[in-house]
This record gives C-alpha cells, sequence and structure tokens, in this order.
C-alpha cells in the first residue's frame, strides 16, 4: 500500500509521519509537494500536522489554495483514503472535505498532552483493527483544536456515525474533564459522508513505539493497511 | 564629528580616540554606527574576554569550541550535535512575548548555520515573585512567545528550568538554548573565503526594526529602555522555517564556502565577523539590499536586526544552482556584494563608498578591559549570619507541602505543556525530569540535555555557586543515565563597570572553570548578558549551564520517579549540616543568607561515577539529584513522578530543618530492587562513595523520620500543591 504524504512550507509533520510507514510499517511511502499537481499514483493521502504556511490568516485556509489540493479533493471525493492529523484536520475542514470547524482552545494557550480517546467505530478504514469503545492513549499538540459545528451538522454527524474518536477518560467515560480543547461532544475525529476521510487532532505517529510511550497510534495506520488488503486494494 | 556624538553609539572618548587612530580619519556617522555596534559588550566581549579565557574549551570529544555560531561535539559513528544558550533578556522584559520567540529564532539560526538540524530546544527563564501582576504578565507572554516560535518551527522544547526571585522583578532573564543534530561532514562555518565570491543575503527583508539592539543590550534598563519598545524585532517563525529548509538544503550542495545569520548588529556583524575569520574582506552594496520600507539610508540598513536573514558565500559560478534552491522556498535571496582579498569592509551605496572599515578593525580591535574588582559589601554580613540561632519549626510537614508549592519548586507542567516537546518524535524524557533524553534514529543511543543555574548560591559565593553550576548541570545529565560531553554557559551579571558585579562575574567564571576541568566537561560556547539592572539594583549574578550528555543505550535511560513498591532507596553522597543558601530558608524565614553549600569536586566526580556505573549495571532503577529545597524535596518528587510513596528513616544527628531542607550537594537518590542490595553496596564500597540506604518504596505516603522526630505527608496532599501552585497562582 502506497502512501503519500503532503509537504506544505511550514508542515513539519512529515518526517514524523514518513518515519512510520518507512520504519515502522515497512509500507511504500512518498512525499507529496505542494506546488505539485501530481498524486503519484498513492493509495492514502496524509495530510500532516505542523503549521502550513505558518497557519497565517487562519489555520489551513491558505493551504487549500495550494496546486496540489485540487488534486486531494478530487483524489478524496472519488473515495480516495485521506488521514488528516491535527493541522491536516485543519486544513481538511477549510478544503470543505470535513464539515466543521476547529477554533482556538479555551485555555488559549498551545497544549502539549496526552489524551484518553475512545473508538466510537470500528467499521471504518481508519479503525477496523480497535474494539468498539476501546480506549486508547495519543497526544495532542495544538493551540485551535476546539471542534464546532453548527446543531444540524452536529445531529447528522453522530447519527450517520461519523464521530470516530472521542476524548475520554482512562475509564473511557466521556466527561468534561476529558475535554482538553472544548470540542462539541469531546470530537477528536470525525469522518466525512463517504467514510473514506479521517481528520483527527491528536497525533498517532507520534505513539508507536513504546520506547516514546506508547504504541496506540499503530492501531489506526495498521487498520488502513488491513483495510486496503482486506479489499479495498484489490 | 558632532561633539560626543560616538556617546550617543555607547562608545566612550578613549574608544573614539582609538577609532581615529585606527582609521587615520575621523569616522563618518554611518562608520561610527558600525564601530557602535561592534564594539558593544554584546558583541565585543570587551569587558569578559579576558575573563572567559579561563575557560578550558578542548577535549577529544570537541569538533567546534568557542569563536563560531555554536559548539560541536562528538556523539560518535561520525555523528555530532551543535548546541548553544544565548540570552534574549532586555528585549524580553521590554516585549515578552517577541523578546522570547526571537530568543528563539536567533538560536535556532545560529544551529542551523553550522550545518545542523536543530532537533530540541531548551530554556531557563527567571521572573520576580508570581504574586505580582507585572511578573504574571512577563512570564505568560515569555512561555507564549517560546511556544509561538518553537511549535511553528516544529522544534520540540524538551527542558528547561524557571526560578521566581525579587531580584528579577524588572529584569527578567530569557535564556535559549537549541541543539542541533549532524554528520561530523556537515559542519559549516562562517567564513567569507575566495576573493571574487558572490556574498548572498536571503530571508526577510530588511526593516526598521531592532536598530542598536545590541547597544541596548549593552546598558541597563530604565524608564529611557522602556520607550525603546519600537526596537525588540518581531519574530516570523514561519519565514525561519522556510529559511532553515532552504539553508540546509543548500549547504548539502557544497557550494557554499561559509555562511552566518544576522542576529545582533545585523548586516554589520554577520559580514565583518565572516570576513574577519578569513582575513579577507568584503564589498557589499546596500542599495541592493531587498528592504521593508522605502527610504532606508546605508546607516539603517547596516544595523537593522530584522529577523530571518542570512548572509552567505557562494562558490563562484554556482550563484543560479544556490537561486533556485531559496526559491523553490519561495525565499527572496539577493547578491549583495563579494568577498575580497584586501581585508576592508567597503560598504557602497550604488558607485558611492559610505564606508570602509578593516573587518578585523571592528572584531578584533576593540580594546578589552580588565574591570576594577571588589568584593561587595553585602557578603560578609549574609555569610556571617547565625544560622544557628534560627527556631526549629513545629510541623515540618507543612514545611514540605509549602515548599513543594514554591512556584520555582512546584511543578512547572503549566509551562511545558504549552511546549510541543514531542515534534520529531525522539523525546524519550519529556520535560519534568532531571534531564530531557532524546534518542538518535536508528541507533540505540540517545543523548541528554539540561540547563541548570542556581543563582542565590552564586549571589552568596560566586566562585562555589558557579562550581555547583557545572556540577549540577552534569548530574542531572547523570541521573538521566548519560555521560556529560561538554557545555554551553550564559552569564547573566549586572553592570560589569561596578567593581562588585565584575569580582561576582571573574569569581564565578573561576568556579565554573575549575568545575569544568575537574568533570571534564570543556565550554564550547556560550553568551555573557551584563548590565542586568533596574534602577541601579543588579538581579542576581545568575550563570546557567547548558550541558549535553551522551546515553550510550538507551535501555539505560533512567528517570526520578520510583519505579515499584518496595524497591530500596539509597543516597549516594553524604547528608550534611549545612542550612545555607537554601530555599528553605528564602520562603519559611525570608532569609538570603549564610554560606553556599559546600563542594568537593573529587567527591562529586565519584557520586556521578557510581551513579553512572549503577544505572549501566541495570542496578539503579530511578535516580534523582538533590537540589533545590533538600533531601526531603527530592525524595517527595521521586514520589510524586512515580505517583507512590516511601518510608525514610535518617539516622545523623543533624537537626531536623538542615537535614530535611539543607542544600548539601553532591547527593544522588536512587532506588534498587530489594534483591539486590548487597550487590550494590559491595560496589559503592569497593568505589568508596559515601552511602547509606534511606528506606524503602511503598504506600501512599512520604514518611520521614530523626531521631526524636517524624514527618508524615500523604502523596495526595503533595500531589495538590505542587501540581497545582502555578496554574492558581496564574489564574489570580
Amino acid at each position: 500500500m502506497k502512501f503519500g504524504i503532503v509537504v506544505f512550507p511550514g508542515s513539519h509533520g512529515q518526517t514524523d509521519c514518513h518515519y512510520v510507514f518507512e520504519q515502522i510499517l515497512q509500507e511504500p511511502v512518498t512525499y507529496l509537494w505542494h506546488a505539485e499537481e501530481d498524486l503519484q499514483g498513492v493509495d492514502c493521502v496524509i495530510i500532516p500536522g505542523g503549521y502550513a504556511y505558518g497557519n497565517y490568516l487562519r489555520a489551513g485556509a491558505i493551504a487549500r489554495f495550494a496546486p496540489l489540493m485540487e488534486q486531494v479533493i478530487a483524489f478524496g471525493k472519488k473515495g480516495g483514503l485521506i488521514l488528516g492529523i491535527c493541522n491536516g484536520f485543519q486544513i481538511l475542514t477549510e478544503a470543505g472535505l470535513l464539515p466543521g470547524a476547529l477554533i482556538r482552545n479555551p485555555s488559549l494557550r498551545f497544549q502539549c498532552q496526552n489524551t484518553y480517546l475512545r473508538v466510537e467505530q470500528t467499521e471504518t478504514p481508519f479503525t477496523n483493527l480497535c474494539e468498539q469503545k476501546e480506549v486508547v492513549k495519543m497526544p495532542i499538540a495544538h493551540e485551535e483544536g476546539g471542534f464546532v459545528t453548527d446543531k444540524e451538522t452536529l445531529e447528522r454527524l453522530e447519527k450517520e456515525g461519523r464521530v470516530i474518536l472521542r476524548y475520554c477518560n482512562e475509564q473511557g467515560e466521556v466527561t468534561p474533564e476529558s475535554n482538553p480543547n472544548g470540542s462539541l461532544h469531546n470530537i477528536a475525529g470525525i469522518v466525512n459522508e463517504q467514510g473514506n476521510i479521517l481528520g483527527m487532532m491528536p497525533h498517532p505517529e507520534r505513539c508507536v513505539e513504546a520506547i516514546l510511550g506508547g504504541e496506540d497510534g499503530k492501531k489506526i495506520f495498521n487498520s488502513l493497511v488491513a483495510w486496503w488488503q482486506g479489499g479495498a486494494g484489490r | 564629528m558632532k561633539e560626543g556624538f560616538w556617546r550617543e553609539m555607547g562608545l566612550s572618548d578613549d574608544e573614539y580616540e582609538l577609532i581615529k587612530e585606527i582609521l587615520q580619519r575621523e569616522p563618518n556617522e554611518v562608520e561610527l554606527g558600525m564601530f557602535g555596534v561592534m564594539w558593544s559588550e554584546h558583541c565585543s566581549y570587551k569587558n569578559s574576554k579576558n575573563v572567559l579565557k579561563q575557560f578550558p574549551t578542548t577535549g577529544p570529544q570537541v569538533l567546534q569550541g568557542p569563536g563560531e555560531n555554536a559548539g560541536v561535539v562528538d556523539i560518535g559513528d561520525g555523528q555530532a550535535v551543535a548546541f548553544k544558550l544565548e540570552s534574549h533578556n532586555h528585549p524580553s522584559a521590554i516585549e515578552p512575548y517577541q523578546g522570547a520567540a526571537t530568543g528563539v529564532g536567533g538560536i535556532v539560526r545560529d544551529i542551523f548555520t553550522m550545518g545542523a538540524r536543530p532537533i530540541a530546544s531548551l530554556n531557563s527563564l527567571r521572573f520576580g515573585s508570581l504574586k505580582s501582576k507585572k511578573t504574571r504578565y512577563l512570564f505568560k507572554g515569555v512561555v507564549a512567545g517560546i511556544a509561538g516560535y518553537g511549535n511553528c518551527m516544529g522544534i520540540p522544547t524538551v527542558a528547561g528550568e524557571v526560578y521566581f526571585h525579587p531580584s528579577y522583578e524588572e529584569n527578567c532573564l530569557v535564556n535559549a538554548m537549541c541543539v542541533g543534530f549532524m554528520k561530523h561532514e556537515d559542519l559549516a562555518k562562517g567564513l567569507a573565503t575566495g576573493p571574487g565570491n558572490p556574498v548572498f543575503l536571503a530571508g526577510a527583508r530588511t526593516g526598521r526594526d531592532g536598530i542598536h539592539g545590541a547597544t541596548f543590550a549593552s546598558e541597563e534598563i530604565s524608564e529611557a529602555t522602556e520607550e525603546r519598545r519600537p526596537t525588540v524585532q518581531a519574530g516570523d517563525p514561519f519565514m525561519e522555517k522556510l529559511l532553515l529548509e532552504a539553508c540546509l538544503e543548500v549547504l548539502k550542495t557544497g557550494y557554499v564556502l561559509g555562511m552566518q545569520d544576522l542576529g545582533a548588529a545585523g548586516l554589520t556583524s554577520s559580514s565583518c565577523e565572516m570576513a574577519s575569520r578569513a582575513g579577507t574582506g568584503i564589498e557589499m552594496d546596500v542599495a541592493k539590499v531587498p528592504c521593508r520600507e522605502e527610504g532606508m539610508t546605508p546607516y539603517e540598513i547596516l544595523l537593522s536586526e530584522s529577523q530571518e536573514r542570512m548572509l552567505f558565500v557562494v562558490q563562484k559560478g554556482k550563484e543560479e544552482e544556490v537561486r533556485a534552491i531559496f526559491e523553490k522556498w519561495d525565499l527572496e535571496v539577493t547578491i549583495v556584494g563579494q568577498v575580497t582579498a584586501d581585508g576592508l569592509m567597503t560598504i557602497k551605496e550604488g558607485a558611492e563608498i559610505v564606508a570602509q572599515i578593516p573587518a578585523q578593525a571592528l572584531t578584533e580591535l576593540c580594546p578589552r578591559y580588565d574591570r576594577e574588582t571588589q568584593e561587595p559589601e553585602y557578603l560578609a554580613q549574609a555569610q556571617g549570619y547565625d544560622l544557628g540561632a534560627l527556631p526549629e519549626m513545629e510541623d515540618y510537614g507543612k514545611v514540605l507541602l509549602t515548599l513543594l508549592g514554591t512556584p520555582t519548586i512546584a511543578s512547572k507542567e503549566w509551562v511545558f505543556n504549552q511546549f510541543d516537546y514531542q515534534g520529531g518524535t525522539n523525546t524519550v524524557v519529556p520535560p519534568g525530569s532531571d534531564a530531557a533524553v532524546l534518542r538518535v534514529k536508528g541507533y540505540n543511543k540517545g543523548i541528554a540535555l539540561t540547563v541548570d543555574g542556581n543563582s542565590r548560591y552564586v549571589y552568596l559565593d560566586p566562585y562555589r555557586g558557579g562550581q555547583i553550576a557545572v556540577a549540577e548541570a552534569a548530574r542531572n545529565l547523570v541521573c538521566a543515565g548519560a555521560q556529560p560531553l561538554a557545555l554551553t554557559d550564559c552569564l547573566n551579571f549586572g553592570n560589569p563597570e561596578k567593581p562588585e558585579i565584575f569580582w561576582q562575574f571573574k569569581e564565578a567564571v573561576a568556579g565554573m572553570s575549575e568545575a569544568c576541568r575537574q568533570l571534564e566537561t570543556p565550554v564550547v560556547g556560550g553568551n555573557v548578558s551584563f548590565y542586568n539592572e533596574t534602577k541601579g539594583e543588579a538581579i542576581y549574578p545568575t550563570p546557567v549551564v547548558g550541558m549535553v550528555g551522551l546515553v550510550e543505550d538507551l535501555a539505560q535511560v533512567t528517570t526520578l520517579g520510583f519505579k515499584q513498591e518496595e524497591d530500596l532507596i539509597i543516597l549516594l553522597g553524604q547528608n550534611k549540616d549545612e542550612l545555607g543558601a537554601s530555599t528553605y530558608l528564602s520562603v519559611i524565614h525570608g532569609l538570603e543568607a549564610g554560606k553556599s553549600p559546600e563542594i568537593d569536586l573529587e567527591l562529586e566526580k565519584q557520586v556521578q561515577q557510581a551513579t553512572l556505573e549503577l544505572i549501566k549495571m541495570g542496578l539503579a532503577l530511578s535516580a534523582h539529584d538533590c537540589s533545590e529545597g533538600g533531601l526531603a524535596v527530592a525524595l517527595a518528587e521521586c514520589c510524586l513522578a512515580g505517583k507512590m510513596g516511601a518510608e525514610i528513616a535518617l539516622t545523623e544527628n543533624i537537626r531536623p530543618s538542615s537535614i530535611l531542607f539543607g542544600e548539601s550537594q553532591s547527593r544522588i537518590i536512587i532506588s534498587i530492587h530489594k534483591s539486590k542490595i548487597d550487590t550494590v553496596l559491595q560496589h559503592l564500597k569497593k568505589l568508596q562513595v559515601p552511602s547509606k540506604v534511606l528506606g524503602s518504596v511503598g504506600g501512599e505516603v512520604l514518611s520521614i523520620a530523626g531521631s526524636g522526630w517524624k514527618v508524615k505527608v500523604e502523596l495526595a496532599e503533595m500531589e495538590e500543591k505542587y501540581w497545582r501552585a502555578i496554574p492558581c497562582l496564574m489564574k489570580g
């Protein structure tokens, strides 16, 4: 399964993701430069974290206009797998591939910390190796991670089972205390209508080795590979 | 020249006479401005250079010592780390967010200029009391500024320290350190070699910001300096990220012969330092410099401290290849001049020469001063204070809780949670331990990083305080399982023209040098920040040490927290009756008095070596050094990090206040599995390191019993104080 990692000026999660695919998953991986217009035949597009275009104006607001994004949008609309992490999630909402927006944390501070997430759906390309309601530990690192949307969209997201990850406590209870950034309904990750595009604020690529404090992030990446091998790639 | 104009440039009458002698004529205004910044303390180290010569700077591990943009040490396998610590105190005291942000930006540029990819940042911060609104404003702004710049760059901020003390009320200290990783062959230097080669300027446009920043940093803060707020530069971390990627890419081509960032004194210092190091000259046309504003004069262009700019010399004929890389990163790049053989800085505006000065006159001919020294009057009285007359307290449990809730000791989670400390996925030990550890991808080794400096020890005995600063940094690394390699320092002091201040400086450097020699950790770079005074009041003398160590095997990485119930707790080193210069005296009795703790560097070395050996043998499961707050606070920190209690029995006949909270040096607390006790004690005996079993890990309470007294504190109570103190104060 071939992964492509989008690189905007100011992205910096690309090398961390590249390391995961190349060294940990040992799957083919390539960088996709923002100014190009070719997705190089990848099977999954990763939009990594960082500060694309400095996040100036608004996180993700400029990145969506990059030449490559037209290809990414077309790829996603055709059902191609896209994973947006942190800044990547912000970019996906700006590009209209995912609903809602990510606003500033109520603390008005950048927050780097571990969070617990409850896996709400397992019939997805991104979480099929997880148990239903499994609690996973992943770090967040962002200043603008509060997921908001209008009431109707929120209801639809819930009704259609498109909330994939929710901030919770170690026991899996979704509580206000376990919500680090004021996200509505403790939402940490959602998918689009077709279910092929996931945006998430936590960083799975930062927890794929025990030495760094956890391996739960692997479940997301391994799920992608399993999904691909199980049918999507055939 | 208008009578006395040079004084406005920070030059003395004698210095002005010397300049005339060098040039054999009167300098014009532009030339005088260039001399003004280059001969400022900040750029010339004219007051400190003679003293700094004491530092040992060599060793088999040193690939690049002081004099370049950063020091570089070998970490084996053909790899190296570049690192440097630098102050940005004055700008941060005036404009905390931008002052701190550009401090990070400046030190990051110093690192990638050497050809290293920045992999970690650290910082050492000093503020007044958090009870004051001004301090909270400065603290909040500085932390946000460091976070804003470093996080955007994608460089994890992995360690640091924060002290709060009234002497920093108006003059906070912001020392930023950056560490970069490289292969030996990537080492780049700031040399303008090869006459005829083009000189490129890349990155941000030049504006009017920060003109005379270096001069400003070389005087005391006053109401007049408050008005200089506009001279504090604004940072653009996105621009710097692009510059970082472009510079590292262009260095790989081999077409770049020398590179230097534009920091203090901007284009003037970067160009003349590159020329001076190479023994060449540079001819530069300021009309070619892309400016942000119209109508900038040569003087302004030469002295601007606009951020995110880089100057470099390219092999002639490779201009287009180099240009293409910068353009790929959407960066402006311009040829502004060329290297010459005449050793002169020739500055033109179009066809007209506006300044011409020998490059080395700017960098080497500045007079050096051996300032007068005098022991300060406060010292004898403070040291002689009769601590024996102090009453013992009734409830030492309460004292321990008070100390744990003191901002200097309390958890700094409020600070480091604002830093993206995991980016780069190398952070094995995150902030909050004695030292941070980063792994080297693809190898089973890592580097340990720490930054340290207790100014109360220096205030009460600069020589000892200097020794302790180095020893404690090394101890921190050892506790993480690393062999200390080398250090960078940032020496923050008051006005060196005052004999008492210069005495503190000289003594502290002498003490540091001695410790560096004994512990075999040479100084490979650093920075001096004088004039940290407000309304004539100096800060506490604050030498800060940033140290790098090597973890040979990642399995050896050790942290401070107790690991499992029933493990035995052992103290390496000796408890003494030393209460002087302690946090206890300051917080509980409001006393900044007594003698700084003694330090025997031979014992220090033994304790460190023994700890490292026990770690390498897999016997020491946790390790933590005793520092602020003494043994009791150190034990509490081991409990807090491990989320478990401990039962301790102390047998020495030392009064409770001293044994609990005295800050005797060369002490490390380790915990071991109970089955290994004989092996460990035998080994320590063989090494002739004083040690004793303190007690065991377990339960939900930390209890410490002495002869006739006992302290008992619930873990939950300690947690409440330790974790909540700073967030609570910041809400107020």
